[in-house]
């Protein structure tokens, strides 16, 4: 009785479950198997809606790292703590009986997505983007040059980036791109690094941080004011950094007052708060403030990179030639064309934030180069029945959580769809996980569950308490094996 | 079945709690950072006022505040909440399944708990600070009587309101191609 009461319990949770627990049960041989590749949002959203929607379901998530949640764990800025509640719904997906979470399987190399369809009914790629637009100019592999991608790895613990050790030596950073990963990469850069301690921040990036030259960030973009891509929360976030003062031209925001009128109300918010801090006088207390304030940071519009200039030893970035651009078109067809001009800003750190970029997975899995997103019509993918995609793969690296979550759902509801119509023969047996466990078991290939990640979890939240932060992310793919395997 | 029902109870109750401890957590953590976040106690909108020494007693109906919430599918449904719960708390506790509410769970990080209310209702609803307006802004759908549902505090004279539950196409923090 009392069993059956913690079981039940566990069901009424912060609910996203309504009715469908699933007290644990075996999987019947015959049920519906779905393969999802990615643990990230898309994965874990698209979980969610086919084991809420369908009793029968039976979903599998794999992930290459040992450790699930994608972006929400290495792209989420670390003072952004309350965007990462997601994780708990996430938890309650991986918990259900119908789901199971399978770390450190490297699907494409571990094994082959043909593989995987023999195995499933359906097999959902929601990889996401692993790869970065690149700027394409001279001096973009000087020492000092980052994507944000890395940069924003770095500071939040994937694996991949903990080498990456930038050099912080500098007086003046220059991030190319407006969005809001640019006003992460600037917020960790200039953030008081009291502050930055009590986060999930990594250690290494801390003691960097600490130990930094940087006091000037200028945040660069191609086009005007009206165009900027980021959004008012964060823009009020740069604004009121202890510490910080905006630096904007006043020049460049010429004729911008006159056009407020006619902006629906989120673009006109925006740049009335953008305005205001770029050519209004500042009353008392904020002008004492800004005088007293040791880092500085603004907005550079209409400037495009040309060339990232060495240092004299030719090794490092040493500044970084702008063309000047203006702007042609109106409403929301504007677009910039060069004027000519010429313009070098000296600065020792270079990060561009121009965009993530998805990857091709497997040679079985058609893959749109120019567009770089898997082809699909509605998440289906393209001429390959029983394959679907959901997320940054499926429709371009842009977009928040909610964003990816919406567009899950919409896979799930198609995936159903095609179920109930027959579309997708779901009456044939299927090993599911089973297949799949006896093909990783021969190359030597131990997943990790989602109770092993439980106990690299436990883990870090012990290291982190430690420290006063929330936890202490593990760098080392090795080491988190370790933690998961004893 | 009493002990099923008061052993939800129970659960429900020490679940609150630590709901309330994490935003309690939350709210000293960004109390560190109130230069930067001066939100601290909005986060949290709306204090519940529970007396959980008497979790036994069934909470007495007089004290009780009927909503009723239109879905996607335009069904009417009516629930009962108290003084002091957000929007949001009611639709949790109420289990009122609406795809991807609540991403958040009431920090001000999304806009997906985003509801429309009628005008006269709207009126009635407490003031919104700038940063509900700032991720209401990014809603899909906003319409002028829209308001993020964790930041809805019920009070008696909402009794008897209506919320509509809007179609979700996402935040617009997405950009076409070329956001930069």
């Amino acid at each position: 009785m009392l069993k059956l009461f913690l079981t039940s319990a566990r069901c009424v949770r912060i609910t996203r479950f309504h009715g469908v627990c699933g007290l644990a049960t075996s999987t019947p041989a015959s049920s519906p198997k779905v393969c999802i590749v990615g643990g990230g949002p898309a994965g874990f959203y698209t979980a969610q809606h086919l084991v809420k929607t369908r009793t029968d379901v039976q979903v599998d998530i794999y992930e290459r790292l040992p450790v699930p949640f994608g972006l929400v764990r290495f792209g989420v800025a670390p003072d952004h703590p309350e965007v990462k509640n997601v994780i708990n719904t996430f938890t309650q997906t991986a918990q259900h009986a119908r789901c199971s979470f399978h770390g450190n399987v490297t699907v494409g190399k571990d094994v082959t997505v043909e593989e995987l369809q023999e195995a499933y009914h359906a097999v959902v790629l929601s990889y996401g983007a692993e790869g970065n637009r690149t700027m394409g100019v001279p001096g973009e592999d000087l020492a000092g040059v980052y994507s944000a991608k890395d940069f924003v790895g770095w500071y939040n613990g994937l694996p991949r980036n903990r080498e990456l050790r930038p050099d912080l030596s500098c007086e003046t950073a220059v991030i190319l791109g407006q969005g809001n990963v640019a006003l992460d990469v600037a917020r960790i850069l200039l953030s008081p690094v009291d502050i930055l301690k009590k986060t999930d921040i990594t250690q290494h990036a801390l003691d960097s941080l600490a130990e930094s030259s940087v006091r000037r960030v200028l945040i660069v973009g191609r086009r005007g004011p009206l165009q900027v891509a980021c959004t008012i929360k964060e823009l009020r976030e740069m604004l009121n950094l202890p510490g910080t003062r905006p630096e904007m031209e006043a020049s460049e925001f010429e004729g911008i007052a006159e056009t407020l009128k006619a902006l629906a109300r989120p673009r006109k918010r925006l740049t009335e708060l953008l305005l205001k801090a770029a050519v209004e006088t500042p009353g008392e207390e904020e002008l004492e403030r800004r005088n007293r304030a040791e880092r500085a940071w603004g907005f550079r519009f209409l400037r495009r990179p040309l060339e990232v200039l060495p240092s004299t030893d030719l090794i490092r970035a040493a500044g970084i030639r702008l063309a000047v651009n203006r702007l042609e078109g109106d409403g929301e067809g504007v677009w910039a064309v060069a004027t000519g001009e010429v313009e070098d800003v000296e600065c020792g750190l270079v990060i561009s934030s121009i965009g993530y970029k998805s990857l091709p997975i497997d040679p079985a899995v058609p893959f749109d180069a120019r567009k770089a997103i898997i082809p699909n019509t509605m998440g289906r993918v393209q001429q390959t029945a029983g394959l679907y995609c959901s997320g940054w793969v499926k429709r371009g690296p842009t977009g928040v959580i909610a964003t990816t979550m919406n567009d899950s759902f919409d896979t799930a509801r198609t995936l159903l769809q095609d179920m109930d119509k027959g579309t997708l023969d779901v009456s044939t047996i299927k090993p599911g996980s089973q297949g799949v466990s006896v093909l990783l078991e021969k190359r030597g290939v131990k997943p990790v569950s989602f109770s092993d990640w439980e106990k690299i979890n436990s883990e870090e939240t012990r290291r982190g308490e430690t420290r006063g932060k929330p936890r202490e992310k593990m760098l080392d793919v090795g080491e988190m094996l370790q933690v998961a395997r004893a | 079945m009493a002990l099923v029902t008061s052993a939800r109870r129970l659960f429900h109750v020490s679940l609150r709690e630590s709901s309330l401890r994490r935003a309690e957590t939350l709210i000293s953590a960004t109390n560190i950072t109130s230069g930067n976040l001066s939100l601290a106690g909005q986060r949290r909108a709306c204090i519940r006022v529970r007396d959980f020494s008497t979790n036994t007693q069934p909470l007495r109906a007089d004290n009780k505040v009927t909503v009723h919430f239109i879905n996607r599918d335009g069904e009417k449904i009516s629930v009962k909440g108290s003084p002091g719960d957000s929007l949001l708390d009611v639709i949790i506790d109420q289990d009122l399944d609406f795809d991807g509410f609540g991403a958040c769970e009431g920090t001000l990080a999304c806009s997906t708990c985003h509801l429309i209310f009628e005008e006269d209702v709207y009126n009635k609803l407490g003031p919104v600070t700038d940063e509900e307006m700032d991720m209401l802004d990014l809603a899909y759908g906003l319409t002028d009587t829209s308001r993020l549902g964790c930041q809805i505090c019920l009070t008696r004279s909402l009794d008897g309101m209506t919320a509509r539950v809007p179609e979700s196409v996402a935040d617009i923090r997405q950009s076409g191609d070329g956001s930069s």
